[in-house]
């Protein structure tokens, strides 16, 4: 199954190059050929008189015959990234185009450079690219290529070809006008089910997305207190002798148990949060992607009522609406196919970060099982120990 | 502890009960009574059930209870009633009164204290104390009778003592030295535990939003829908799990409130200490000047200066009659002194031998307790993780299936 060897493949948290994510794919046991590898990573800043940006280096390694190298390097700021999406979507109007990290994030304090806002919005691309080399269709857009491979002042002259800013406003109009006009008379039961699958899932997503954040928040204000509640007994020790040690022996399991609750919370905000956050995105994605398919068959649906209504030029009309019927049943079983792949990559997603959430859960209360039993284990050997040598003549 | 009262009487606090009535002002008033249950232990015959006595007392009472004991002991480190309003708590629990989660633990606490009292080897034998327990009627006036009041040493004189004595037993001041600390430190632990307690009821709570989320999503997933709505459930008892991991540790925290309100009366017998002290240093400072006043008469020499001497410089000297008379005076004043200075410095003596041994036996009951309680803290703790672990597990099988 291509779909879940797919979403498997990749794990942006590691810094690894496209070399050692081949090596690293060939112990896995899909047999299927994996032939562009790519990774994002060294961000680094650039300031001009104008502006300051980051770019990040983005490294290919391809065995594909369309690609003159099999090896690339080149860097790209956040901006290339939105054009390839915008690219994207206007080639494929109705496909699944991966989410992109957001522009600035509103919640919390992250600071638009800060080293961890670089870092979530490089994990992101990462995955953003690898999503799209991924998918049996996006993988082959030119303008991927391009982007992959072509040198700055390449890619600015390639940016410049092409329909420009005015069309892609046109499209976006139509679609929202589409949309406003309350949906499509002849939509198929099919894409009805998905949007009623996708109104409940994006409000399900946005409230999951919610609850993980609080999560995290009272995990970090738990830690903040039990930081404060370990030393305590250290102090207390130093006017004790014999519980001295019984003391000293909780400050430690305390403050051992601070370093796992520290761990658990790490694994929340580089596993659980960022995945809930792609599917809230995601489902912004479906939604406009189903607005698209629908706008696409409203054209369709307003050229056979003028034909109707137009006796007039059948011929014309009648070739004109054969390719539009042509172009709804192409963008049709287009997002029906993609939407079967999302689908089945969404499960694979959610089992396996859920998955790592209760592992990660289970690893926090080991450790402080340990922590805690071994502490006992000292006390109880003391408490035998005393009692020997009252037996003792 | 053969003559402890505990090993022959079978002591409980087993209610507690909501009363109105009137106080000393005809007010309408809500007290709680506590009823104390006594049966004497029969270790010869097992088969045989002694009657129950019993009686009802309310938190006033023990006060008076604990009032007499303190003057009447001063040598003893008297044990500490749990607290009159609920103090530490963290924003589940209730600061009412009258909440009867708070009720609950202040009947432990009670119970606590009267099995403490009656196996300490000195108040143990107290027949106020035995009064209490078994004398339903006119107990308060028994008490009263005893006129211990009259015998209680004033705040202020104590005070005073604290700062001007001049030799107290170096052993008394590391005491009550520790006592502070002792009651800093603890003071300090209880708060960061209700915090920390707070902290850690959110994180288990907001798991419980996860299972109506999950039952929702479910409706809409095909394959995915019943490892959801499973992991949901668990979501919930994990949630739920919290309430009585922190209702256990309420005792713990109670166990080391005994300890912080025993650090007061530690202190007590401190300050008792330093007064007894403070009053041997008076007395033997009063008899040095006296006999220095009968040195100066007897001899006719001026060493240090009086206002007598200066009067009498100024208007004439005393006949050698009135100078007979007041050396008899202060020749009595002082036998009188020495005989007083002896028994207060026995007494002195006395005290802080008795003293010194019971703070010996509290040291060892308190170390023996402390150990115990953190052990105790630790137990739970395990607890708590092998309920996690357990939950998790059970969530992550439900994923798997997701």
């Amino acid at each position: 199954d291509t779909s879940l060897a797919e979403a498997n493949s990749f794990s942006p948290s590691m810094p690894i190059s496209p070399s050692s994510m081949i090596n690293q794919y060939k112990f896995e046991d899909e047999p299927e050929l994996k032939d562009l590898f790519i990774t994002v990573d060294d961000p680094e800043s650039h300031i001009t008189a104008i502006e300051t940006f980051i770019t990040y280096r983005v490294v290919t390694k391809t065995s594909r015959g369309e690609f003159d190298s099999c090896e690339y390097e080149v860097r790209r700021r956040y901006q290339d990234f939105l054009w390839l999406k915008s690219k994207l979507e206007e080639a494929h109007p109705t496909l699944i185009i991966p989410p992109l990290p957001e522009k600035f994030i509103m919640k919390g304090m992250v600071e638009r450079f800060s080293d961890e806002f670089i870092e979530t919005r490089r994990k992101a691309l990462h995955k953003f690219l690898n999503r799209i080399a991924d998918h049996p269709t996006l993988t082959f857009n030119e303008d991927f290529k391009v982007f992959l491979t072509a040198q700055a002042w390449e890619l600015s002259s390639h940016k410049k070809q092409g329909p420009g800013f005015l069309s892609r406003m046109g499209q976006t109009v139509r679609a929202v006008a589409s949309s406003v006009r309350g949906g499509v008379k002849n939509r198929p039961e099919m894409f009805t089910e998905m949007n009623d699958y996708m109104e409940t899932f994006s409000h399900k997503i946005n409230v999951l997305d919610k609850i993980a954040h609080r999560i995290y928040k009272e995990e970090r204000e738990y830690l903040n207190e039990m930081k404060e509640y370990g030393p305590i007994h250290t102090l207390w020790s130093a006017s004790e002798e014999d519980i001295a040690d019984s003391l000293k022996g909780v400050a430690s399991c305390i403050d051992k148990c601070c370093k796992a609750t520290e761990k658990r919370m790490a694994g929340l905000s580089e596993n659980l949060l960022p995945i809930i956050h792609e599917y809230v995105l995601y489902s912004e994605i479906l939604m406009s992607v189903l607005k698209r398919r629908d706008q696409i068959q409203s054209e369709l649906d307003s050229k056979v009522d003028a034909l109707a209504n137009k006796k007039a030029d059948k011929d014309l009309f009648s070739d004109g609406i054969g390719k539009l019927e042509d172009k709804v049943e192409c963008a049709n079983n287009a997002l029906k196919a993609d939407w079967d792949r999302w689908k089945k990559n969404m499960q694979y997603d959610m089992r396996s970060a859920f998955t790592h959430v209760a592992d990660n859960n289970l690893h926090y209360y080991e450790e402080c099982l340990a922590t805690w039993e071994s502490f006992l284990a000292s006390q109880r050997v003391e408490h035998h120990g005393e009692e020997d040598s009252e037996d003792r003549p | 502890m053969e003559d402890c009262l505990a090993k022959k009487m079978e002591i409980t606090v087993s209610e507690a009960e909501k009363r109105t009535g009137r106080n000393a002002m005809n007010m309408q008033e809500t007290y709680t009574a506590y009823l104390i249950e006594t049966r004497a232990v029969e270790s010869q015959n097992e088969g045989q059930c002694s009657p129950v006595d019993s009686l009802w007392r309310r938190y006033s009472e023990f006060e008076l209870l604990r009032n007499y004991l303190l003057v009447t002991y001063p040598h003893i480190v008297v044990p500490p009633l749990p607290e009159k309003r609920a103090d530490f708590v963290w924003h589940k629990l209730s600061a009412d009164n009258m909440d009867p989660d708070f009720v609950e633990r202040r009947r432990i606490g009670l119970e606590n204290f009267l099995l403490r009292v009656a196996s300490h080897p000195v108040l143990c034998q107290d027949k106020i104390f035995y009064s209490f327990l078994t004398q339903e009627g006119g107990w308060k006036e028994m008490v009263n009778e005893t006129g211990f009041q009259l015998k209680a040493d004033s705040r202020l004189k104590a005070l005073n003592a604290t700062f001007r004595v001049k030799n107290p037993d170096k052993r008394f001041t590391e005491l009550k030295h520790y006592s502070d600390e002792l009651q800093s430190v603890i003071s300090h632990l209880l708060r960061v535990r209700a915090r920390v307690a707070d902290r850690l009821y959110g994180v288990y709570k907001v798991h419980g939003n996860y299972g109506r989320v999950f039952s929702e999503w479910s409706a809409i997933e095909k394959e995915m829908g019943d490892g959801l709505q499973s992991a949901g459930h668990h979501m919930d008892v994990y949630a739920a799990s919290i309430d009585d991991i922190l209702e256990e540790e309420e005792h713990y925290a109670d166990q080391l409130k005994e300890y912080l309100f025993y650090a007061e009366a530690l202190r007590a017998v401190c300050r008792k200490h330093e007064l007894m002290q403070y009053d041997l240093e008076m007395a033997a400072q009063d008899l040095t000047s006296k006999k220095q006043q009968c040195e100066e008469l007897a001899t006719g020499t001026m060493r240090t200066f009086s206002l007598k001497g200066m009067t009498s410089k100024l208007f004439g000297q005393e006949t050698p009659e009135q100078r007979e008379a007041k050396i008899k005076i202060l020749e009595e004043q002082i036998q009188e002194g020495e005989e007083q200075l002896k028994s207060k410095n026995l007494e002195g003596r006395d005290f802080v031998k008795s003293a010194w041994a019971d703070i010996e036996r509290f040291k060892e009951q308190k170390n023996h307790d402390l150990k115990e309680a953190l052990i105790s803290y630790a137990v739970m703790q395990i607890s708590m993780c092998k309920k996690g672990i357990q939950v998790w597990t059970n969530a992550k099988e439900c994923f798997s299936k997701m």
